[in-house]
């Protein structure tokens, strides 16, 4: 018999029939990359670069796409001359080298239609030349505005945020709160925060704080409501048996219905972001005066779309990267969960 | 055995005394089910108990008054001289489910309990004794999705155990385990079990575990649930399954369940009918003398759906009339 029980205690013959759950599988080591993916980049900048050069001839103030193109199309070259050094390059190119080649081609795509056939009416739609050049040209302002934009959208997420976790769990957890806040969440959470900013702009002493508090009652609904809807959605046996752990109560909110929630409620943050942009944008154009929502609207109203189509580029690239900062630090606090979304 | 003696002993006695317990029906508050009627029980310290019965005989609805997670309508139930009134550290409870959070590392899973009484500090060694004691030394830093069943259900008794309850309430632990892994977890509980001494009352589907493992098989019938038969099981351990005492008791408690003869097979078409079917027959067709034990147990033994079954509503339905409203139906 006691042998027999040792026998079961074998960490080693335990891991052999219970760890097929627990295998980690190791990633295969990089294959090659095809010569045709490799070349793909090189080849959509060149066809990009002769095509800006015929094009604009008569326009000869845009050498920066010029040089941007020659420097997509040496890094390109490089980067394949030297891919059989190193396997995460090779993983990176074989991943990267026909999105980006897509984005040459469809920017080549884009000068044929604007500059080259005139296809479009100017000045409503420069080419990639005179976006590029208005990008360079006015970097300091946007700068400014992406810096004057990231201030408020902070300020009005965090203000938001924090608001909507304490308000998610009361009336997730708490009946009283869940009776009383409910109706008021189900009636004043789905008016559009930007439908606020008149009543903001009479009540707040500045625009810029009345644009912090309209970015965070755009934020606290959705965050209010997954918050609240993962905290009484938690499995019931999580806490019972947290209960007969000997839990009192804030163990029960703070380390079971919590965490149990975290995932609801970073869906809840998600829509919460994009609640903020959103509304941020239209703040900024109609209320504050700096940000990249302001900058759109003043150059639009100086025609000078370029710089509209710039701001747009930056835009893009600013809350695409809050997002993905989003995306890394969920991915962080779900570890644990199996399955979760890539972006 | 080393740790046979009995000063080591950390269990308390358990008593219930003719529990009652209904649940509102979910559509209708007026109309309740009765889930238990009038259960008297009484475990010694230290004694394993193992609760044996079809599907909706109430044995989940007792480990939840137990554990302290619902109140009874009438009845008592204490821990020594204690009457249990809420959940408790001392009274442990492990469901088929691990329900391990999921969150959580193995190591910090099985220190929930210490964390949740605050006592971390000062028992913090007592994590690593407890990891050896179930083998799991070796995935401290696991998460719970890596794990398979029978680790994970190790995990859940060493987080059950780390409080050093007076009694574990274990509700159908080795259930969703494979054939295999439940012979060798019957192994592993027997051995914590005559480590501690702890007083374990087990829910099983399964007579051969019953047999194997208990000092007394406790036999419910549902409809509604009360106590048929208590039978002592007074074979040597460690117990050979394959033992003529073990297979006579085996048989015998087969037969006390309706399921040895043939006159019983014959009259049961619904073998493999899923428990739902019960719900449709007329309540005059339930006769709680002669219960339908065999199919359903048939079932319930060969088809374990991992979700644990809703017994309440598998128990007949009676009016008993403006019941205690805060009463809810057990997860």
């Amino acid at each position: 018999m006691k042998t027999s029980l040792q026998e079961t205690n074998d960490p080693a013959r335990m891991g052999e029939e219970e760890m097929a759950g627990a295998a980690n599988i190791g990633s295969p080591a990089a294959a090659r990359v095809r010569v045709r993916t490799l070349l793909a980049v090189p080849v959509a900048a060149s066809v990009a670069l002769v095509v800006h050069l015929l094009v604009s001839k008569e326009q000869p103030e845009t050498q920066s796409y010029s040089i941007f193109l020659c420097i997509i199309l040496g890094s390109a070259i490089v980067a394949a001359a030297v891919q059989s050094f190193s396997s995460h390059l090779r993983r990176w190119l074989r991943h990267m080298c026909p999105i980006i080649a897509g984005a040459v081609s469809l920017s080549c795509l884009w000068e044929v239609i604007t500059s080259g056939l005139r296809l479009l009416p100017l000045p409503y739609f420069p080419g990639p030349a005179g976006v590029l050049q208005s990008l360079i040209d006015d970097r300091a302002s946007l700068l400014d505005s992406a810096w004057n934009s990231l201030q408020l959208l902070l300020a009005g997420y965090a203000l938001g945020v924090a608001v909507a976790l304490v308000t998610g769990v009361c009336i997730g957890w708490f009946n009283q709160a869940r009776y009383w806040g409910m109706p008021l969440l189900k009636v004043v959470g789905p008016i559009p925060a930007t439908a606020w900013i008149p009543l903001a702009m009479v009540l707040s002493p500045s625009p810029g704080l009345s644009a912090v508090g309209i970015i965070a009652l755009a934020v606290w609904f959705p965050v209010t409501m997954l918050t609240a809807s993962g905290i009484s959605n938690t499995r019931a046996s999580y806490l019972d048996v947290a209960r007969t752990l000997g839990a009192r109560e804030a163990y029960l909110v703070l380390r079971v219905a919590i965490p149990a929630a975290m995932p609801s409620i970073f869906i809840g943050l998600f829509m919460g972001l994009g609640a903020a942009f959103l509304t941020l944008v239209v703040a900024e154009t109609v209320g504050v005066k700096s940000g990249l929502g302001w900058y759109v609207a003043w150059k639009q109203g100086w025609a000078e779309y370029g710089k509209v189509y710039a701001a747009l580029v930056i835009m893009a690239a600013f809350f695409s990267t809050i997002m993905s900062l989003l995306f890394k630090v969920r991915d962080r606090v779900l570890a644990w969960q199996k399955g979760v979304i890539k972006w | 055995m080393v740790a046979m003696s009995a000063n080591l002993s950390e269990g308390s006695s358990l008593s219930v005394l003719n529990v009652r317990k209904d649940f509102p029906a979910p559509d209708n508050a007026n109309i309740h089910t009765l889930a238990l009627a009038g259960v008297t029980l009484s475990l010694a310290a230290g004694e394993l108990v193992s609760l044996v019965g079809p599907s909706g005989c109430g044995k989940s609805t007792l480990l939840r008054l137990i554990a302290g997670l619902d109140s009874p309508n009438s009845g008592e139930l204490w821990i020594d001289d204690v009457p249990i009134t809420a959940p408790s550290a001392e009274r442990g409870l492990v469901f088929q489910d691990p329900n391990l959070f999921p969150w959580l590392t193995v190591r910090r899973n099985i220190q929930a309990g210490l964390v949740a009484r605050g006592v971390l500090h000062e028992k913090r060694h007592e994590v690593d004794e407890f990891m050896r004691l179930v083998g799991l030394e070796a995935f401290a830093n696991a998460l719970p999705h890596h794990l398979s069943g029978g680790m994970a259900q190790r995990v859940a008794l060493a987080r059950a155990l780390i409080n050093h309850p007076k009694v574990l309430l274990l509700d159908e632990p080795l259930g969703a385990l494979d054939a295999f892994t439940r012979m060798r977890m019957q192994d592993e509980v027997l051995r914590l079990w005559q480590a501690r001494r702890t007083t374990m009352l087990l829910v099983t589907h399964d007579i051969d575990e019953a047999i194997y493992m208990s000092d007394r098989i406790v036999i419910m019938t549902p409809s509604p649930g009360r106590i048929e038969r208590t039978i002592h099981v007074a074979l040597d351990r460690p117990r050979q399954r394959s033992s003529p005492e073990f297979l006579r008791l085996r048989g015998e408690i087969l037969e006390l369940l309706h399921f040895a003869g043939n006159a019983t097979r014959d009259r049961s078409p619904g073998v493999g009918d899923s428990s739902s079917g019960q719900n449709q027959k007329p309540p005059e067709d339930a006769k709680p003398e002669e219960p339908d034990l065999a199919p359903r147990y048939t079932e319930s033994r060969a088809v374990r759906s991992p979700a644990p079954p809703s017994e309440p509503l598998d128990a007949q339905v009676i009016i008993i009339g403006g019941g205690p409203a805060g009463s809810s139906l057990g997860a």
